[in-house]
């Protein structure tokens, strides 16, 4: 099952829990199965069914740029990062 | 293709060769460019056109009681003025800028200043006016009433208790819970990695100390500058120099609430940028100018409202604590970051805390950042923005452990070098990355053998990581009648990257880099392309060329097939030759089809929209040696040695030069540049005579090494190259000093005062 | 306000006349008022040596000249130094050299060059580097710069080598 690195200001919402293994296709389904488990996951990460501004994605060390879209495999780890702008 | 042989100011440790990428040829652009004919924006012109200046604060902070522009709308030759009253009332939307979010309502306070202004420089109304002689008396002539309200400057005043606040609706988001009273806090993260705690117990030598830095300005040549033309069939186009025409499309549709299809933008050359053309900040006041009046207006900052009006990158404070064994293996790190926003929220905080143990596998690790507004411009981006910051205090931390350990700074580098598999401090592990190489291309190099030589001489050394950009890019490839295409996209083109995009076509299409006309299109001509910064363009609009390359291969394959009446699948394109298995006699080269196709059915074009996963990460390496004058405390660079990580070079020359100005920057950032600020908030140096960039007498040649570990994201190998390349200098140049003087200096800009104060020669001043 | 001045010049080999007020720099005379828009403002205050151009001889910033000044004066700009024929060596060599990257700066630095080269035919490295101190670039660390004026050099040399050489073999032919 893929896994999910959460945030460090969001353990509050996963009881302290640092890696929560969340079944799903998509990071959408998997920001979906966190939710249910833990609710107000979804609120953090998503925006009128977006990813929320200020928030990417990053699946097994490649940012992904499909966002809810973006497909994960099997063993795939899943971090969610503030967005981080160049210059 | 020639090899560079090692040895020599210029190395490219090359992996891989191809026919044009990897080769040098002349930009497309360079002869206009070399003969003053490339029309920049300044240089553009439309007959009717009136010329808008911008009024500013000059207070750092103040309530705005009353404007009255009647005296300056009667003014002869004056066509319209127009304050934030002009703007629409908008809903505070947060959008995706694709490099960091966007907050429309600061924006648009920012473009102009609503209740208050926040500091000095903040615009305030702008006017429009026959010449810009007479705008700027016009200025003159507009009353403004202020309620003058006490400033702060500094990260630990606006952190007190009883500072004054700059926004009374902003609450401090820290770690994920909002506070209860406003504050100039913007917002406190936080990443945590293993258990801290531990990690320092185990530790054997700890170092830690604290880090000043001071607002320094990305320095480009060029004033910002815009045309607009707010047409009375309510369309909108914007000539102006900016490092992505979408970007500034986007912002204006937000802060002037107009569908986006409604604007067009259309990017002139642009006289640099290095993430500071990325905001807009005159266009909407041109616009509504331009609305009001119904002509054309032109506006062009004055190099003081460069400094003042725009958005420079953020000084702050630092503490950094790194926890060893003896053997110089990291046990624990720890960080707490405090970095000046500027009048608005987003510092680039996030990134410093990111990128600043980056270039190592650090196995606990704990960072705090702050991000605080005070009365400054509001921070923007500066190559690798955030990274430089971290890194000087990061890379001098880890000096002065190898000192204490008596180890190479190379070597205890080596010792915790991050690799492929290694998790970064914020979660994700790394890709095949080539920290590890460029480190010991450094160790090898022959600068870093050669001996130091001489008193008050200092070698530094520092290593960067940047994380490099991916985002959507478009292109299109059309064939012409004599075989040659032309090449279309839509990435401004700071540096070289219209050749590059351009080389990468034809290295698929099997021509010459002369064979394609590239060209940068306005946001009516082209796909939506992100902007050119975050060191993507070369990565993705590249990515865009080959894929519209690859489409027109197909459509090429398939024309060809119908010229030779065979099956469409027995054709295919090897070695640069269109040829099928269905006739061994039948080939063309790209050329030739080319010229066929015209008679065949007409033209083709390829065409590609893309969004590319597969971001290399990019490291850079860096020595310097410095002769620091005991008298006067100026440090004079001797010799600097760039070696930086590009993946595959696309044109080794655009990549050293940009490895060579990034180094350069950096070390205007470590020993020249920095704000000075009164006690009222005015900035004392605005003008390039007080502010210093680096002159060609300040820098020695800035020798280059480019290692080539190919990123598996990439048909070539490409990584960003753009913005790692400023992020070891301030380091390294502070290692240098203090290795120099024996004096530890923490504070940029090291400034020959600043040095005569730690070598006792004057008495030093209480730190403010 | 005053009216506007006659001036009469010679700007790249050409007599031209133009109409200025007395307060505009000759950088505003010839970007805005002639159209000569080579010439590049960066600071306006004679700090980056964008709006470099070469008068009477002498490379001077032209936000620093009034155009009323360069009355019956020898003005050279950027836009005078490539012939029909093609590039200036100078130009080239920047070329050749990847000697520029956003470009805005060029203009200044070639006509800065072509001053140089003009008294000194063989500077050193030094002697470059303090030469163009006036110039300021942002973009290229100044590296591929020097090496390019050292580049064009010797491009110049090798052509008044050749036109010498030439003189010789058409007076031996006589």
């Amino acid at each position: 099952m893929p896994v999910v690195f959460v945030p460090s200001l969001m353990r509050g919402l996963t009881q302290g829990r640092s890696k929560v293994e969340v079944a799903g296709q998509t990071v959408g389904e998997v920001i979906e199965e966190l939710d249910r488990v833990y609710p107000g996951v979804r609120a953090k990460l998503v925006d009128g069914g977006r990813l929320s501004p200020g928030v990417s994605v990053a699946i097994d060390g490649e940012m992904a740029p499909l966002g809810l879209a973006e497909a994960v495999g099997e063993s795939s780890e899943i971090h969610f990062l503030p967005a981080i702008g160049g210059g | 293709m020639k090899t560079t042989p090692r040895g020599g100011p210029n190395q490219v440790l090359s992996t891989t060769t191809y026919a044009v990428v990897g080769t040098r040829p002349i930009r497309h652009d360079g002869t206009d460019k070399v003969t003053g004919r490339a029309i920049y924006g300044e240089d553009f012109r439309l007959p009717g056109t009136l010329y808008g200046k911008v009024l500013r604060s000059p207070h750092a902070h103040a309530r705005i009681r009353r404007i009255d522009a009647s005296r300056a709308e009667a003014l002869p030759g004056v066509r319209s003025v127009v304050t934030h009253a002009d703007m629409p009332d908008i809903e505070d939307t947060i959008s995706d800028l694709g490099e960091g979010s966007f907050s429309a309502k600061w924006a648009a306070d920012n473009i102009m200043a609503s209740e208050k202004v926040l500091y000095r420089g903040h615009a305030v109304a702008g006017v429009a006016a026959v010449d810009a002689n007479t705008a700027e008396e016009a200025l003159k002539l507009i009353d403004v009433e202020y309620e003058p309200l006490t400033s702060v400057m500094r990260v630990a005043d606006a952190m007190a208790s009883d500072a004054p606040l700059l926004h009374e609706d902003l609450y401090t988001d820290s770690l994920g819970e909002t506070s209860e009273k406003p504050s100039n806090v913007a917002s406190h993260f936080q990443h945590v990695k293993g258990d801290v705690d531990r990690g320092f117990a185990e530790a054997e030598v700890t170092v830690e100390r604290e880090y000043t830095t001071s607002t320094v300005h990305q320095g480009y040549i060029e004033p910002q500058n815009v045309t607009a033309l707010w047409s009375s069939d309510g369309q909108l186009t914007i000539w102006t120099s900016n490092q992505g025409a979408f970007g500034v499309r986007e912002q204006v549709s937000s802060v002037l609430n107009l569908p986006v299809s409604r604007i067009r933008v259309i990017p002139q050359e642009i006289g640099g940028g290095f993430g500071g053309k990325i905001t807009i900040y005159m266009e909407p006041v041109a616009a509504l100018l331009s609305k009001k009046a119904g002509r054309p207006v032109k506006m062009l900052m004055s190099r003081a409202e460069v400094f003042q009006g725009t958005g420079p990158a953020p000084g702050g404070w630092m503490r950094v604590k790194i926890g060893a064994k003896r053997d110089g293996t990291i046990t624990a790190v720890q960080a707490d970051l405090r970095f000046e926003a500027g009048a608005y929220p987003g510092s680039a905080v996030g990134a410093a805390a990111v990128c600043m143990f980056g270039p190592y596998d650090v196995p606990n690790g704990r960072i705090d950042g702050y991000d605080v507004v005070v009365n400054k411009p509001k921070s923007e981006a500066y190559r690798a923005p955030g990274a430089p910051q971290g890194a000087f205090a990061v890379e001098q931390a880890l000096d002065e452990l190898a000192q204490r350990l008596e180890m190479d700074p190379i070597d205890i580098r080596l010792k915790n070098v991050a690799k492929e598999g290694t998790r970064r401090i914020d979660g994700p592990r790394f890709p095949r990355i080539g920290a590890y190489e460029c480190l010991i291309a450094a160790k090898e190099h022959e600068h870093y053998q050669a001996p130091v030589g001489g008193p008050n001489r200092g070698r530094g050394v520092a290593m960067g990581f940047w994380m490099n950009g991916g985002g959507p890019s478009a292109c299109t490839i059309s064939v012409n009648e004599d075989g040659m295409v032309g090449l279309v996209e839509g990435s401004t083109d700071i540096g070289g990257t219209r050749t590059s995009s351009a080389m990468q076509a034809a290295e698929i299409l099997g021509i010459t880099a002369e064979d394609v006309r590239p060209s940068v299109a306005d946001t009516d001509s082209i796909g939506y392309t992100g902007v050119t910064g975050g060191s993507r363009t070369t990565f993705a609009t590249g990515w865009a060329a080959i894929e519209a390359a690859r489409d027109l291969l197909g459509q090429m394959c398939a024309r060809a097939a119908k010229i030779w009446n065979v099956d469409p699948s027995s054709v295919a394109f090897r070695e640069r030759q269109f040829v099928t298995s269905a006739d061994s006699s039948k080939s063309f080269n790209f050329g030739e089809l080319g010229r066929e196709l015209f008679s065949t059915g007409g033209t083709l074009t390829g065409r590609s929209n893309v969004s590319p996963r597969g971001v290399g990460a990019a490291f850079c390496v860096q020595i310097v040696d410095l002769e620091v004058d005991p008298e006067t405390g100026k440090s004079q660079v001797l010799r600097h040695t760039v070696v930086q990580d590009a993946g595959k070079a696309i044109h080794p020359s655009y990549v050293e030069g940009q490895m060579q100005g990034g180094a350069v920057q950096g070390l205007g950032w470590a020993l020249w540049e920095g704000y000075e600020f009164s006690e009222a908030g005015a900035m004392l140096n605005p003008s390039l005579l007080d502010y210093k960039l680096p002159t060609a007498l300040d820098v020695p040649m800035i020798d280059t090494v480019i290692v080539e570990v190919a990123n598996p994201g990439h048909p070539f190998g490409v990584r960003g190259v753009g913005e790692v390349p400023i992020v070891p200098p301030p380091a390294a140049a502070a290692n240098a000093v203090s290795r120099a003087i024996g004096v530890r200096m923490a504070h940029l800009p090291i400034t020959p005062y600043r040095v005569l104060e730690a070598t006792g020669v004057i008495e030093p001043e209480p730190v403010t | 306000m005053a009216g506007k001045v006659h001036v009469s010049t010679t700007i790249n080999g050409e007599r031209i006349e133009f109409l200025c007020y007395p307060h505009q720099s000759l950088l505003e005379c010839l970007r805005d008022v002639l159209g000569l828009t080579g010439t590049k403002e960066g600071c306006n205050d004679g700090n980056c040596g964008a709006c470099s151009v070469i008068l009477d001889g002498r490379v001077v910033n032209s936000c620093l000249v009034l155009g009323v000044e360069v009355e019956d004066r020898e003005l050279t700009t950027i836009e005078g130094l490539a012939l029909a024929q093609g590039l200036h060596p100078i130009q080239t060599a920047y070329l050749e050299n990847a000697a520029l990257q956003c470009g805005i700066c060029t203009p200044g630095f070639i006509v800065a060059t072509k001053a140089l080269l003009d008294v000194e035919p063989d500077p050193s490295e030094e002697r470059i580097r303090f030469w163009l101190a006036g110039n300021l670039c942002r973009c290229t660390g100044y590296d591929k710069i020097v090496r390019a004026v050292q580049d064009a050099a010797q491009r110049m040399a090798s052509e008044r080598g050749d036109a010498q050489a030439k003189l010789a073999r058409q007076e031996a032919s006589r």
